[in-house]
């Protein structure tokens, strides 16, 4: 018999708040997150604005914040999120001795983690001292005396990908299975669904998964901004996140972590945790079709949807909450929309599905943990957040998007989904335990 | 792993030894060493002077018309992934789209696709007109960046640099649409990706999986992250061949380089009812965290690697008497070896005496996210062909280690074999392969 998988624990650090009650009841209230970029200076940018983390200290965290003050903004971030999660289900951090009856080796991590930010200054300090515009070539020698005096090789290590993962080890002592993965903006998913695996397989009893991600650095903001994939609504950045309307011009970048302990159902009962949902579907696919593009058609996405649903044993008609990828961009809503419609059919215009994304901004390798804790409180509150800044709809999308106001109704399956650059698509499925 | 198994049926690799799996492995039994001084730039300047570097190709032999447009959006490593996993499905006996259209044998949703990518560092070179153009008084500006170096970066730049677009480009070449997974955790990659990809096929997820890893170290960003980190040795610049050398008492750091390696992994059955030729079967995964406040080395006992290799023989049901061979992760950074044979010999007790141990970094270099699943393929060589290389560079061990390694080339019947991995950071990897010749 394949072990259930259930919810013991959530926490967050995202732009709308530290921690999940927080969050949510700036999502429930229809707050944007989004101003003006504070962390450099944007200002000359193509997009002047984004969705940041403010006012925000590890630091409270940790009872040893030095173990960690080297790390990059998402392992910031996630540490808070991870501690947060651990201790609502009751996973003693920082000790050698934890009495929570977890077996360390049976205690895993799965990330959706992001790189960390080069070191900007010396970064480009270097490159300016190296480059010779006459021969047009570098002078690596140039570029190595400045590079070697002034790189520090513990901001350069912290840039990898994998070290959130490795704070988070830090902080709980696991000694269980640990992966962290990057697929874009999927990633986080992708990392819920790939930890659920792992407990159903029997591999581990306990795995805290999420994400944790900030590419709001000046090589991350160009990178979208030559993609043309950002709104450059720089007049009013608190509207400019608005998927599914017809004025809609591109994503707003964010950045945070969610973190959530999965657990098995048997591990919970014995340890007696309150479950806070059952997570009972992961799909994933690619679109095999363009670098730059979606399909068309949505071909990955509702492979995604479709393999989800057959993993967790329902129907379309089961799902009464769809947690939309919804980045505001032309291509996505719209192609989005058309996968919705293929997968729920006849129940498509009835199924409420709406996008964070419009106060959050988009997180990325995060997205996917956010949005999911987001699905799991829709269940336990019988409260659908709303798409806001939603006053001009695309005509030619008409799936219930949840206009501006959140909805009160009773939520018992919730499908969170994410999509990535070049085609990546996951999708979870939680249900309200019983 | 529980029934159906989960077989190798195809190799391909990319290796500073050559271009294909036969050319690494000819190269690798005839005790070459793919390391050398850096051409990829001039490594002036630098502690470390010395890299792995994979012979010339043209990208261009390697990709159908119909993708030809993407290779302008192909770092090093996106390339040398996609060299190799066209090896790999051509080797399977597989006919995808990309190889060809009229003959497809594979279901494009039931393939996946699983690969361990780095941390891919941009070209600098590329990026310098934009930086230069962005200078007040000397110095980098960042709000000339926004008027005026913005504009000069390439379009599609960002799209290069994605770790998962390895996988993506593979997806698009060969039409795959399973599922599909980046993982990026460092030197650990390899094997965890072929870890995942083992555990899909295992719970129905597909039938195929493309799995491995690829990265290119040599960039000076990344170069310079291992030299700082002091992971690069400093010492042997004049010396490249005899620079790496793991569980050695005069190691004094590692080599990187670059490389790819894509195994075919496959259902047993799916395997079978298509008449493929089964390299091995993979019947044990371990996984665990080394907990180190020093996070760029291993803890000194080697914990996490011991759980993992623990978990991945319980998996697959052996002793350690049923090993005969075991590939380590052996960077030459002698803290690191000699947690790792510690951890090895915690496991393996009195049997870590006379199981052969072959690191093979001291000739292929240490390739990051492609170096699990070179050392995979390498296993698996030595496995069909009956022999162990000779491992180089290790003339006298390091005091402590007490591993068997083999320092003479030497004939064997291979049942089980053992590979292993770490990431700096912390994850640990352990794989188990078992032969299908004959009777075990």
């Amino acid at each position: 018999m394949t072990e259930r998988v259930v919810i013991t624990g959530m926490g967050i650090v995202c732009p709308l708040g530290h921690d999940v009650e927080t969050f949510w009841q700036a999502i429930l209230a229809g707050q944007s997150g989004v101003a003006r970029t504070t962390i450099f200076d944007a200002s000359t940018f193509p997009t002047t604005f984004d969705a940041e983390v403010k006012d925000y200290d590890f630091a409270g965290f940790t009872g040893d914040p030095s173990l960690h003050e080297h790390g990059n903004r998402g392992s910031h971030f996630v540490l808070g999120a991870a501690a947060q999660a651990c201790r609502q289900a009751g996973i003693d951090i920082e000790t050698d001795e934890p009495a929570d009856g977890i077996d360390r080796s049976r205690l895993g991590i799965y990330l959706g983690a992001g790189e960390g930010s080069v070191d900007n200054d010396v970064f480009f300090a270097a490159i300016v001292a190296g480059w010779d515009a006459q021969k047009n070539e570098m002078d690596w020698g140039r570029w190595a005396e400045v590079a070697f005096g002034r790189m520090s090789a513990m901001r350069e290590l912290e840039q990898e990908p994998n070290m959130p993962a490795s704070h988070v080890a830090l902080l709980t002592g696991a000694r269980g299975p640990t992966r962290s993965c990057l697929t874009a903006c999927a990633a986080s998913t992708q990392a819920v669904g790939e930890a659920m695996m792992m407990i159903r397989r029997g591999d581990a009893d306990v795995m805290i998964a999420g994400g944790a991600h900030s590419m709001i650095h000046p090589l991350g903001l160009t990178g979208f901004n030559r993609l043309t994939a950002l709104s450059t609504r720089n007049e009013s950045p608190q509207t400019a996140s608005r998927p599914f309307t017809a004025s809609r011009d591109g994503f707003v970048l964010g950045e945070g972590a969610g973190a959530l302990v999965l657990e098995s159902l048997s591990s919970a009962k014995k340890r007696g945790m309150e479950i806070l949902a059952e997570v009972i579907g992961y799909g994933s696919s690619t679109d095999a079709f363009r670098i730059t593009d979606m399909h068309e058609e949505g071909r990955g996405a509702v492979q995604a949807m479709t393999a989800a649903l057959a993993d967790a044993g329902l129907s379309y008609q089961d799902v009464d909450y769809v947690n939309t990828h919804g980045t505001s961009t032309a291509e996505n809503d719209s192609i989005e929309t058309k996968a919705i419609k293929a997968v729920f059919r006849d129940k498509a215009k009835n199924t409420p599905a709406s996008s964070v994304k419009s106060m959050l901004g988009h997180l990325i390798g995060a997205a996917g943990a956010a949005e999911l804790i987001t699905c799991i409180l829709a269940i336990r509150d019988g409260m659908v957040p709303p798409t806001i800044n939603l006053n001009d709809p695309d005509p030619a999308l008409d799936l219930d998007y949840v206009p501006n106001k959140p909805r009160k109704m009773p939520v018992n399956v919730a499908m969170n989904e994410s999509f990535g650059f070049g085609g990546q698509n996951d999708v979870v499925i939680v249900r309200r335990f019983s | 792993m529980s029934a159906p198994g989960v077989v190798i049926t195809g190799l391909g690799a990319v290796t500073p030894l050559g271009l294909t799996v036969a050319e690494t492995w000819a190269g690798l039994c005839e005790g070459k060493v793919g390391i050398d001084t850096i051409t990829a730039f001039d490594p002036v300047g630098f502690t470390c002077k010395i890299a792995g570097q994979v012979p010339e190709y043209r990208i261009q032999n390697y990709v159908p018309k119909t993708h030809r447009k993407a290779i302008k959006l192909m770092s090093r490593d996106i390339e040398l992934s996609v060299i190799a996993a066209s090896e790999a499905l051509v080797d399977a006996g597989l006919v995808t789209k990309g190889i060809d259209p009229e003959k497809v044998n594979i279901d494009p949703e039931r393939v996946a696709v699983n690969l361990g990518a780095g941390l891919i560092s941009c070209d600098l070179v590329e990026l310098a007109p934009a930086v230069a153009a962005s200078v007040t008084d000397g110095t980098f500006d960042i709000r000339k960046w926004g008027t005026e170096g913005l504009d000069l970066v390439t379009p599609l730049w960002l799209l290069k640099y994605l770790p998962n677009m390895l996988a993506c480009h593979i997806g698009i070449i060969h039409d795959i649409q399973g599922p599909s997974n980046t993982i990026t955790c460092a030197e650990a990659a390899g094997h965890l990706a072929i870890a995942e990809a083992a555990q899909t096929i295992a719970r129905g997820g597909s039938d195929i999986a493309l799995a491995g890893g690829a990265e290119a170290k040599v960039n000076p960003i990344v170069m310079i992250r291992q030299c700082l980190l002091k992971r690069a040795t400093d010492q042997n610049n004049d010396e490249p061949a005899a620079a790496c050398r793991p569980f050695d008492v005069d190691a004094k750091g590692s080599v990187f380089g670059e490389a790819a390696g894509v195994v075919i992994l496959e259902n047993s059955e799916h395997a079978d009812s298509r008449g493929a030729r089964i390299y091995a079967e993979l019947v044990g995964v371990g996984q665990s965290n080394n907990i180190n406040p020093v996070y760029e080395h291993l803890e000194p006992d080697g914990k996490g690697v011991w759980i993992a290799i623990e978990k991945a023989m319980a998996e697959a049901q052996i002793e350690p008497d049923d090993l005969d061979l075991i590939v380590p992760h052996g960077t030459g950074i002698p803290a690191d070896d000699l947690a790792e044979a510690k951890a090895i010999r915690a496991v393996l007790g009195d049997a870590a005496a006379r199981i052969p141990v072959w690191p093979t970094k001291s000739m292929l270099s240490n390739t990051g996210a492609a170096g699990g699943a070179v050392d995979i393929i390498a296993a698996v060589c030595a496995m069909m062909d009956g022999r162990i290389p000779a491992a180089k560079n290790c003339d006298r061990q390091a005091e402590g280690c007490n591993l068997n390694i083999i320092t003479e080339p030497r004939k064997a019947s291979i049942r089980y074999i053992l590979s292993c991995s770490y990431s700096y950071g912390g994850q640990t990897a352990a794989v188990v392969l078992k032969t299908r010749n004959g009777n075990d």
